[in-house]
C-alpha cells in the first residue's frame, strides 16, 4: 500500500510550438488506502492522468510519486500497480485462470503459489466455477470481475480503474459499484478510479478530483464538492439536474453569478416570479422547468406537493443559506 | 429467400454437376492414363476406363527403374518439393510475423518508409526481379541447394501486410495490459500475438505451401542437378526435349497425380482453420 503524490504534473503531445497541452499542472496528495475518483467530461484529461500514473503515458513535466519513490522513469510493471481497463483487455485465448496468473507467471512465481493466489482472488470475486472458461464465454459482468481478479492477484500497492463500469448495463453497474466498495473496504488498497459518471463518482469516492480542460477544478470529499463547489463548472457538472446559475437574476450582484440547487428553492414563499414552462414527474419528485426573467430555472419539489400548472406564474424563493456566489469571468467561487 | 421448387433444384444440380465434370474430368483422364501402358494411351480413341497397370506405373514413377533408367525417381522430387514448400511457407510466416510486429508495435525512425518499402515489393512479382535475384543467388553459391530454392521466395510483402492488418485490429489495451503484467515485447509477441494469429497463420500456410509447391520458373533457373528438381519441374523434364524416345505418358500422368496429392492433403487437413482464418476473428 502506498500514497500517491502528483506534483505539478503536465502532459504535452507533440513538440515545440505545435505541442498540444492536455494536462495543465495537476497537483494532489493522495493518502495511503484512499479511494479517489477522478471525474470530468470526456476529453478533460482524466484518463491521460491515470495512464500517466500507470506509466502508459510519459510525463511531460512535474513528478508522480508512489509511496516515497518518484516513478517518472519507472516501467509500469515495476511500479507495483494494477489496472482495470474499460474494455477489460482480457487475453482472449487464455482461460480465466491463465489470465489471472499471467502476471505472476512472468515474475516466475512458483506454480503452487500462483494457484493459491488465483484461488484466493477467485474466491473473493466468486469466480471459482469460471476458472477454466475463456473470456468470450463470459458475460460482461463476469469479464469485469476477471479483470478485477487479474488486478487483485498481483497484490499491488495501487489499483487503477479506467471507467471499468461503462460497458455494463445500469443494474449491473449499481451492483458492481457496491462490490468495488466492498472490495476496497476488505483490501484497503489505494485506488484511483476514473469515470465520467458523476453518480459513480459521488457514491464511490472518499475524495474526488473534478477535472475540466486538463485542469483540476476541485479536490475534495463528495460533500464538499456538492455543497461548496469551487467553480461554476463543478456546480453544473456535479448534481442532476445541475445547479441553477443566474447572471442577471433577482438580487444580482455586479460581476457575480448566483448559484442555487433546484432542491434549495421553495415554491409558494414570496420571492421571485417564475413562469412555468414544463413539469416532469420522476417518481418520488417533480422537476419544474421555467424562467425567471430571461434566465432558465429548475426547481425540484416533492411528488406529494401540489404540482404547478404549465403556463402559469408562481412564486419561488431561494434558501438564503444555500445560495452560492461565483465570479462571472473566472467562474471561481466567491463566498466561503 | 430462394424458394424450394423442383425445377429450380434440378437446374441447380445440373449446373453443379456440370461444374464438377469440367474440373474433374481432366484429372480423371490423367488418372486413367496413368493406369495404362504408354502405347495404349496414344491410340485413338484413348481408353476412358482405368486399366490394369496401376501399381507398376506408380512404382516405376516413384522409384525409377524400367527402361528409361536415367530418369530421376519421383520420390526424390517429392521430397525436394515438400521440403521447399515447407521451408517457404514456414519461413514466410516467421519473417512476416516478425516484420509486421516491428512495423505495428515499435516506433523506430523511418518506420513508415520501411513499411512502404515492403509494401511496394507487392507490386513486383518474382519474375520481374528474376535476373538480379539469380545473379545474387549464383554469386552466393546457392545454386542447386535448398537455400537457393527457398530463400529468394521467402521475403513476402503479402504476408507482412496481412499480419499488419491483423495486428492493427488487436486492441491496444491488450499490449498495455501485458506491459503492466511485466511482459517484455518478445514475451507479448510469443504469449499473446502469436496465439491470436493462429488462424491467419493457418490460412497463410495453406496458400504459401501451394505457392511453394507450384513454383516452376525459379527452380528451373537455379537447379541444374536432377537431384534438386522439384516435382513440377520433373514433369516437364519427363516430357523430354530429346524428341527421340516416345514420351511415357503413363509415367507423366502418374507423376502429375502424385504432385497433386500433397497440396490436396494440406488443404483438406487445414480446411477448418483455413476458412476460420479468412472469415472470422477470434476476439
Amino acid at each position: 500500500m502506498a500514497s500517491i503524490s502528483l506534483r505539478k504534473v503536465t502532459k504535452r503531445y507533440g513538440k515545440d510550438a505545435r505541442a498540444v497541452q492536455v494536462i495543465h499542472g495537476v497537483s494532489a496528495e493522495i493518502q495511503d488506502g484512499e479511494f479517489i475518483v477522478i471525474v470530468g467530461p470526456s476529453g478533460c484529461g482524466k484518463s491521460t492522468l491515470l495512464r500517466m500514473v500507470a506509466g502508459l503515458e510519459e510525463i511531460s513535466g512535474g513528478e508522480i510519486a508512489i509511496g516515497d519513490k518518484v516513478v517518472n522513469d519507472v516501467e509500469p510493471a515495476q511500479r507495483d500497480i494494477a489496472m482495470v481497463f474499460q474494455n477489460y483487455a482480457l487475453y482472449p485465448h487464455m482461460s480465466v485462470f491463465e489470465n489471472m496468473a499471467y502476471g505472476l507467471r512472468i515474475k516466475n512465481v512458483p506454480t503452487d503459489q500462483i494457484r493459491a493466489s488465483v484461488d484466493k482472488a477467485a474466491k473473493i470475486l466468486e469466480l471459482g466455477h469460471l476458472l477454466e472458461r475463456k473470456p468470450r464465454e463470459l458475460s460482461g459482468g463476469q469479464r469485469q470481475r476477471v479483470a478485477m481478479g487479474r488486478a487483485i492477484v498481483r497484490q499491488p500497492k495501487v489499483f487503477l480503474f479506467d471507467e471499468p463500469l461503462s460497458n455494463l448495463d445500469a443494474k449491473l453497474r449499481a451492483q458492481t459499484r457496491l462490490e468495488i466498495q466492498k472490495l476496497h473496504q476488505e483490501l484497503g488498497i489505494t485506488s484511483l478510479f476514473v469515470t465520467h459518471d458523476q453518480v459513480e463518482a459521488m457514491t464511490l469516492a472518499q475524495r474526488m478530483i473534478v477535472m475540466n480542460g486538463g485542469m483540476m477544478e476541485q479536490f475534495g470529499t463528495p460533500e464538499e464538492v456538492y455543497h461548496q463547489p469551487a467553480s461554476t463548472f463543478v456546480a453544473s457538472f456535479i448534481g442532476s439536474p445541475p445547479m441553477n446559475l443566474l447572471k442577471n437574476g433577482p438580487g444580482a450582484r455586479k460581476g457575480a453569478t448566483m448559484g442555487i440547487r433546484p432542491e434549495h428553492l421553495d415554491i409558494g414563499a414570496t420571492g421571485w416570479d417564475m413562469q412555468v414552462d414544463n413539469v416532469e414527474l420522476l417518481g418520488a419528485e417533480r422537476l419544474v422547468y421555467g424562467r425567471v426573467g430571461s434566465e432558465p430555472l429548475i426547481v425540484r419539489i416533492e411528488e406529494s406537493a401540489p404540482s404547478p400548472v404549465r403556463g402559469t406564474t408562481i412564486q419561488v424563493a431561494p434558501r438564503e443559506d444555500r445560495v452560492h456566489w461565483f465570479d462571472t469571468t473566472s467562474g471561481k467561487r466567491l463566498n466561503a | 429467400m430462394v424458394e424450394r421448387r423442383a425445377t429450380l433444384g434440378i437446374l441447380a444440380h445440373a449446373v453443379m454437376i456440370l461444374g464438377v465434370l469440367l474440373v474433374a474430368f481432366p484429372i480423371y483422364l490423367a488418372f486413367v492414363a496413368s493406369t495404362h501402358q504408354p502405347q495404349d494411351i496414344v491410340q485413338s480413341p484413348m481408353p476412358l476406363w482405368p486399366g490394369s497397370h496401376l501399381w507398376e506405373t506408380y512404382r516405376t514413377a516413384l522409384f525409377g527403374g524400367g527402361e528409361g533408367a536415367e530418369r530421376p525417381p519421383v520420390a526424390r522430387m517429392m521430397v525436394v518439393s515438400f521440403i521447399t514448400a515447407m521451408v517457404i511457407a514456414l519461413g514466410k510466416i516467421t519473417i512476416s510475423l516478425l516484420s509486421a510486429f516491428a512495423v505495428v508495435y515499435f516506433r523506430f525512425p523511418l518506420r513508415n518508409l520501411c513499411f512502404w518499402a515492403i509494401f511496394i515489393t507487392l507490386m513486383l512479382p518474382v519474375e520481374v526481379r528474376i535476373l538480379p535475384t539469380y545473379k545474387v543467388v549464383a554469386d552466393l553459391g546457392m545454386l542447386n541447394s535448398y537455400a537457393g530454392l527457398t530463400v529468394p521466395l521467402i521475403a513476402s510483402a503479402t504476408a507482412t501486410f496481412l499480419f499488419r492488418q491483423f495486428f492493427l485490429t488487436v486492441p491496444d489495451e491488450l499490449a498495455e495490459a501485458a506491459r503492466m503484467d511485466g511482459a517484455s515485447p518478445m514475451r507479448f509477441f510469443k504469449d499473446i500475438l502469436v496465439p491470436l494469429s493462429r488462424t491467419s497463420m493457418a490460412a497463410l500456410f495453406v496458400i504459401q505451401f501451394i505457392y511453394g509447391w507450384n513454383q516452376y520458373l525459379w527452380p528451373l533457373l537455379v537447379t541444374t542437378n536432377q537431384d534438386m528438381y522439384p516435382v513440377v519441374l520433373g514433369i516437364r523434364a519427363m516430357m523430354g526435349g530429346s524428341g527421340e524416345s516416345m514420351v511415357e505418358w503413363n509415367l507423366v500422368m502418374a507423376t502429375a497425380i502424385m504432385a497433386m496429392v500433397p497440396p490436396a492433403i494440406v488443404v483438406v487437413l487445414m480446411q477448418k482453420w483455413f476458412v476460420k482464418g479468412l472469415v472470422d476473428t477470434e476476439k
